[in-house]
C-alpha cells in the first residue's frame, strides 16, 4: 500500500487526525495501525496495564459483512456497587479510525454485556477492554478476516 | 436521509431484580465522511455519536459511538429491573438532533 495518499503522507494524515481521534478531516481512507489503537486505548483506560482475561469478545473468525458485522462483548463481573465494570471499549486496529464504541455501565446495567454491529475496512485485529470499578483493566482481542471491506471507500 | 425511526424490543413486564435485555435499532445512514458522491465530492460525516438508556431518568448505560458503528445501528444492552416506570432510549446525532423513544415497563 502506497504511503502517499493524494499528496498527504501518512504522517500528515495522522497529524491532522490527532492522537487516536476519529479521522474526520482525513481525505482518504487512511488506515489505523496497532500503534494508533494503543494510543487511543491509553487515552480511554489510562496508564493501567491491561491483563488478558475476564473479557469475552464474541466475533466471527471470518466476517459475513464488512459493513455490519455482529460483535458482542461480555465481561465476567457481579455488577454490584462494590465490584462492577465501569466501561467497555472496543477498538479496531485496521479501520480508518481505531475507536469503535465505548460503553459506560453502572450496577443498574445488571449484566456487563453489550452487542452491536461494526464496520470492518479489512482483515484486522479487534480488541475489547473492560475497566473495572477497582481500576483494573482487562482485555481480549481477536483477528477477523474480511473479504469485502465496509467503509464505502 | 429519512427521519430516523427507533424500534426496540423491551419486555413489558419484569420481576424486581431480574436482568432484562434491551434491543434497539435506529434507522440512520451513519455517514462516515469517507465516501464520495457521484460528482467526487466527499459526503460529510453524520453519525449517531451517543446512545443513552435511562430507567426513570437514572442512566443504565451510556455509550459513545464512532464511525465504525454500522448504518442502521442495532444494539443490545441489559438493565436490572428495579421499579415500574419508563425506559428511555436516546440517540444523539452529530447534527445536534436528538431522537428518543420511551417505553413503559411494569416491575412486580
Amino acid at each position: 500500500m502506497a504511503n502517499k495518499v493524494q499528496g498527504w503522507s501518512r504522517r500528515d494524515v495522522l497529524a491532522v487526525a490527532g492522537a487516536g481521534a476519529v479521522a474526520v478531516a482525513a481525505p482518504r481512507t487512511a488506515r489505523a495501525t496497532p500503534q494508533e489503537a494503543d494510543d487511543l486505548v491509553k487515552k480511554l483506560v489510562g496508564g493501567a496495564a491491561a491483563k488478558e482475561g475476564k473479557v469475552q469478545l464474541k466475533l466471527k473468525d471470518v466476517a459475513e459483512s464488512g459493513a455490519a458485522e455482529a460483535v458482542a462483548v461480555a465481561v465476567d463481573s457481579p455488577m454490584t456497587a462494590a465490584d462492577h465494570v465501569k466501561a467497555i471499549h472496543v477498538v479496531a486496529e485496521g479501520n480508518p479510525a481505531p475507536g469503535v464504541s465505548s460503553w459506560f455501565l453502572t450496577p443498574r446495567s445488571g449484566k456487563a454485556e453489550v452487542a452491536f454491529r461494526m464496520r470492518l475496512a479489512k482483515t484486522q485485529v479487534v480488541r475489547a477492554y473492560a475497566v473495572m470499578s477497582d481500576g483494573s483493566v482487562w482485555t481480549a482481542k481477536q483477528e477477523i478476516k474480511v473479504t469485502t471491506g465496509g467503509c464505502g471507500g | 436521509m429519512a427521519a430516523p425511526a427507533i424500534k426496540s424490543r423491551i419486555p413489558a413486564k419484569a420481576k424486581k431484580g431480574e436482568i432484562i435485555e434491551i434491543k434497539a435499532q435506529i434507522t440512520h445512514d451513519m455517514e462516515t465522511g469517507q465516501r464520495k458522491d457521484a460528482a467526487g465530492k466527499t459526503i460529510p460525516r453524520r453519525i449517531i455519536n451517543k446512545f443513552v438508556c435511562t430507567w426513570n431518568n437514572d442512566v443504565i448505560v451510556s455509550s459513545d459511538w464512532h464511525t465504525a458503528m454500522s448504518a442502521n445501528p442495532f444494539v443490545t444492552c441489559y438493565a436490572l429491573a428495579t421499579d415500574s416506570g419508563k425506559i428511555k432510549l436516546t440517540f444523539h446525532d452529530d447534527s445536534g438532533e436528538v431522537y428518543e423513544q420511551v417505553t413503559d415497563i411494569t416491575v412486580e
